[in-house]
């Protein structure tokens, strides 16, 4: 932007404040933080003149910076994480974090499943771990802001290694569950060492009424011949104003599978930044956004297809209800040697009630002249014909378009291998559609 | 899968170094002095007899540029332009206002029968059928050096004339429409022009006239330095037809020149226009030196109901564009139409899309867009669909393909979808499945693979609405149609 900001809105100085104060208590390198704050602040909270945050304008969402949480004494996180609901019927090696910190309590370190090891974030950093070095995986990411705010701010995460062949699932979890607004950071580093193969969960969940502000990072370096499933489901609280970033950058031979199923926060955006980095890789995204009241659910993704030979696969579904918007910006990148690149990226959205909105933006930017890159967009009206079917057959319209919508939705859910975790997310989509009545 | 031959050597064709409108004429020219001031707005003014309410509406745009920013959100690079080296005003010094095409200075009449552009009526009625006539306004920078058929014209009703006449003719008509679809504050290039504007064509038909021909500008830029600022603006009243083509042409210059133009149309209740464009302006050489920067603000109102605007273009010229002719369906049951196909070669760049408002209901637009980059081009597609709240049942369908050939170019798609009614349904992208499926089933029946009757079907669509050029127009755009996208990246 030629466009200079000189004035600093209420939250971007409240920010630069919490920075100041907090940038020598938090772990680690001030360096690094400060500079990526600097990059921050040069350009201010992203508006609608910023083209990638053209539908999701955070200088007027962000409209105070709530402070950032303090850790939980071991009984509250206890609580907390007795509450917790999202994907609890799954059985996984629990990685719990309550109000942005790392519960080590909850971790058997000594009897960690063969395979695995971790180190939390706060110690790795004050010993300068080696790991570290593998920390930003997509060095373009940096450029983004809301990953730039993380850097600046991460309090606390785990760095996560994985060799060899690990059946039970990893559960990220992370629940806030302070009653007034907190602000969180963290960061998450997965790496999984070639010819590895991992189940990864992740769920956020908050307390209702509070403006929480969760800012997570989790990045994840899949090596050569890897297998990693990830699946990632939004349960935050009616009012919080979620950001997400994930990034990955996976080598050659290898699989990875993710869907991320939105139904919390009054304000979310998930962004992925995927680079794709050796030959005959296959990456699937998908998305499941389920939307209503004035909820406003952003799903951001770029793809670049460093290597020739690879496949990608998105598929983003957005279910509108109410005066919600839903929004899609997907971007497939080929450069010149990428040859051979097969993409294909697709949203597809649902507007159940009056008043509800969909932006998509399907981008394609190719420079090689022998690939297969389509994307596609659709936005409408669940199908007359359809609900007409099935109400002549007796069923009330609300339960047909329950089972409509169950079956747009289940097309994105069905690529998850885990059963339990496929279970639990069809569960959620029905209730979902429970709680619309 | 990349290119197949016959594409490739197609688009070889209308390489770069193959540009056939290249040459000079060599006229005495009277110019205003260069760059741009106030004095210079007033002395194109002046030179075009223009009322005092036109004066100021130029001197208003030209305060409000002056607090403009140029834009940068295209996907294009050039360098800074000096707005004050340029003469905004240049005229043939010979008779700048002739009468008939005797007055008219034979090297100009020379240039267009070079061109190919019939400017004598007789000789447009010896060897071609009567209903293949087409009206002519030749451009020749700054003016306007003859329009054909006004008289015939003028009998069915149709006003057909350079825009500087209208203004002193039909001021009326003039101040009601001008700067109604495209606000002369709407953009950098835009407002650049409302401050600056030469000539351009004015068209009027009346309720219920269907025009009797096609009526078409040829423009051409031919002296050094200069830009062309030109205006069109047309009018269908209700009920009415016409069908208008534009053409463009420069010669080689080691500089490059701007042109920014500004067309409006405006149809109401049931009328239909249809505007099609053979962009052929000179794309610099193979190193991109030189060339036409074509930055041009191009919107449709279908401002009644069920009323029709066809955007046709076929781009191969200009070393940098920047175009999105655009509709705002605004009446109920109106529809807007986008077909284009964009060839990029050499180092051109091409940033061209359209925009598509549903503003009333039942609203429908298409748009097809193909874009094909060879060289060491890049080649975008950037689009708007986009539904407000009270557009009940609007419906798109988008097709936009592109090409490369060889690896050195770039293709890119920028679509931007928005839908604010649940009863809009937008399609973007033909998917095979959104193609009738027993078209499809029919084709593949007759042995063809899904993708060649992909492939024949969305050409087939296309090829009808592009052969509607007239032949003497385009031959190029003929030889683009039978362009293959096999192999196309999506």
């Amino acid at each position: 932007m030629a466009d200079v900001t000189l004035m600093k809105t209420p939250a971007e100085t409240a920010l630069a404040q919490a920075f100041e104060s907090a940038k020598t208590l938090l772990p680690g390198n001030v360096e690094s933080r400060a500079q990526a704050f600097e990059l921050f602040s040069a350009r201010g909270l992203p508006h609608r003149r910023v083209e990638e945050f053209k539908y999701t304008d955070l200088r007027a969402f962000l409209r105070e910076a709530a402070p950032f949480a303090v850790a939980p004494s071991s009984k509250e996180a206890a609580a907390a994480l007795e509450n917790a609901k999202a994907l609890a019927g799954v059985e996984a090696l629990q990685v719990p974090f309550v109000n942005g910190h790392f519960v080590r309590d909850a971790v058997d370190f000594k009897s960690l499943p063969e395979g695995i090891e971790i180190v939390p974030l706060g110690e790795a950093l004050a010993d300068n771990h080696d790991w570290l070095a593998r920390l930003s995986p997509v060095p373009w990411a940096s450029d983004n802001p809301v990953y730039q705010l993380n850097t600046s701010f991460m309090a606390d995460g785990v760095m996560i290694r994985v060799v060899g062949e690990v059946t039970a699932p990893l559960h990220l979890r992370f629940v806030t569950a302070a009653e007034s607004a907190v602000a969180t950071a963290t960061r998450v580093l997965v790496l999984v060492e070639d010819g590895a193969s991992v189940t990864l969960l992740e769920s956020h969940e908050s307390t209702d009424g509070a403006n929480h502000q969760p800012n997570d990072v989790v990045e994840l370096i899949a090596g050569d011949g890897t297998k990693v499933q990830h699946v990632r489901v939004n349960a935050e609280g009616d009012k919080a104003l979620a950001l997400s970033t994930m990034a990955i950058k996976v080598g050659a031979d290898a699989a990875f599978n993710s869907i991320n199923v939105v139904t919390g926060a009054a304000v979310s955006r998930h962004q992925v930044f995927a680079v794709l980095n050796g030959e005959n890789t296959n990456l699937r995204v998908n998305g499941a956004t389920m939307l209503k009241g004035s909820q406003h659910g952003d799903s951001t993704l770029v793809v670049e297809h460093a290597a020739p030979q690879c496949e990608s696969r998105e598929l983003f579904k957005t279910i509108i209800d109410g005066e919600a918007t839903g929004v899609f910006q997907g971007k497939i990148i080929v450069p010149h040697h990428a040859q051979k690149t097969d993409g294909r990226m697709m949203s597809a959205a649902v507007l159940l009630g009056e008043g509800g909105a969909m932006n998509n933006k399907p981008e394609l930017e190719i420079f090689a002249d022998d690939v297969q890159c389509a994307h596609g967009a659709t936005c409408g009206q669940l199908d007359e014909d359809l609900l007409f079917y099935l109400m002549a057959r007796g069923l009330p319209k609300k339960e047909a378009e329950s089972l409509l919508v169950q079956a747009f939705l289940g097309e994105a859910v069905e690529f998850v291998e885990n059963e339990a975790a496929r279970e639990a997310l069809v569960a959620t989509v029905e209730g979902w559609l429970k709680a619309r009545g | 899968m990349p290119a197949v031959q016959e594409t490739i050597d197609q688009v070889r064709s209308i390489d770069v170094d193959q540009y056939k409108y290249g040459f000079e004429t060599e006229v005495e020219m009277e110019k205003a002095p260069k760059g741009l001031s106030e004095d210079v707005i007033r002395f194109i003014s002046a030179k075009k007899g223009e009322p005092e309410w036109m004066l100021q509406w130029r001197l208003d745009a030209y305060k409000r540029w002056l607090t403009m920013k140029e834009p940068n959100w295209a996907r294009v690079s050039y360098d800074k332009i000096d707005y004050n080296d340029i003469y905004y005003y240049a005229a043939p010094k010979k008779n700048p206002a002739p009468k008939s095409l005797d007055e008219v200075d034979p090297e100009i009449v020379r240039t267009y029968e070079k061109l190919g552009i019939p400017l004598r009526e007789q000789e447009i009625l010896a060897g071609v059928e009567p209903r293949n006539r087409v009206a002519v306004d030749a451009v020749f920078d700054s003016v306007s050096v003859a329009t054909t058929f006004k008289e015939e014209l003028k009998k069915a009703g149709v006003i057909f004339m350079p825009i500087s006449e209208a203004i002193r003719e039909y001021p009326e008509l003039v101040k009601q429409y001008l700067g109604s679809v495209v606000p002369v504050t709407d953009n950098y290039f835009a407002t650049l022009n409302s401050a600056v504007f030469t000539d351009g064509s004015f068209v009027y038909v009346p309720p219920g006239v269907r025009c009797p021909m096609e009526l078409s500008t040829y423009f051409r830029i031919n002296e050094k330095n200069t830009g062309q600022f030109e205006r069109t603006l047309i009018i269908a009243d209700k009920g009415s037809y016409v069908s208008y083509l534009e053409g463009c042409t420069a010669p080689k210059r080691d500089e490059n020149q701007l042109h920014a133009a500004v067309v409006e149309l405006v149809a109401l209740d049931d009328a239909e226009i249809k505007y099609s464009t053979v962009q052929n302006w000179y794309p610099g050489d193979a190193q991109g030196k030189g060339g036409i920067y074509n930055f041009v603000t191009k919107r449709g109102d279908c401002r009644g109901k069920n009323s029709v605007i066809t955007w046709t273009q076929v781009e191969t010229g200009s070393a940098i564009t920047w175009k999105y002719p655009s509709c705002i369906l605004r009446g109920d049951n109106s529809r807007g139409e986008f077909y284009s196909i964009a060839v990029s070669n050499g180092m051109q760049q091409v940033d061209s899309g359209t925009k598509m408002i549903h503003l009333g209901k039942n609203t429908t637009s298409r748009i097809i867009s193909k874009g094909i980059a060879a060289g060491k081009s890049d080649n975008t597609y950037r689009g708007l669909v986009s539904a407000h709240r009270k557009a009940t049942g609007a419906r798109n369908f988008t097709n936009c393909d592109s090409l490369l050939i060889g690896n050195e170019c770039g293709a890119h798609t920028v679509p931007y979808i928005e839908s604010k009614n649940a009863s809009a349904v937008f399609e973007h992208e033909a998917t095979t499945s959104k193609i009738s499926e027993d078209q499809m089933f029919y084709c593949q029946q007759r042995g063809l693979s899904e993708e060649e009757a992909t492939a024949l079907i969305v050409n087939g669509f296309v090829k009808d609405v592009l052969q509607q050029l007239p032949m003497e127009f385009a031959v190029e755009a003929q030889k683009l149609i039978s362009i293959s996208l096999e192999g196309s990246v999506g």
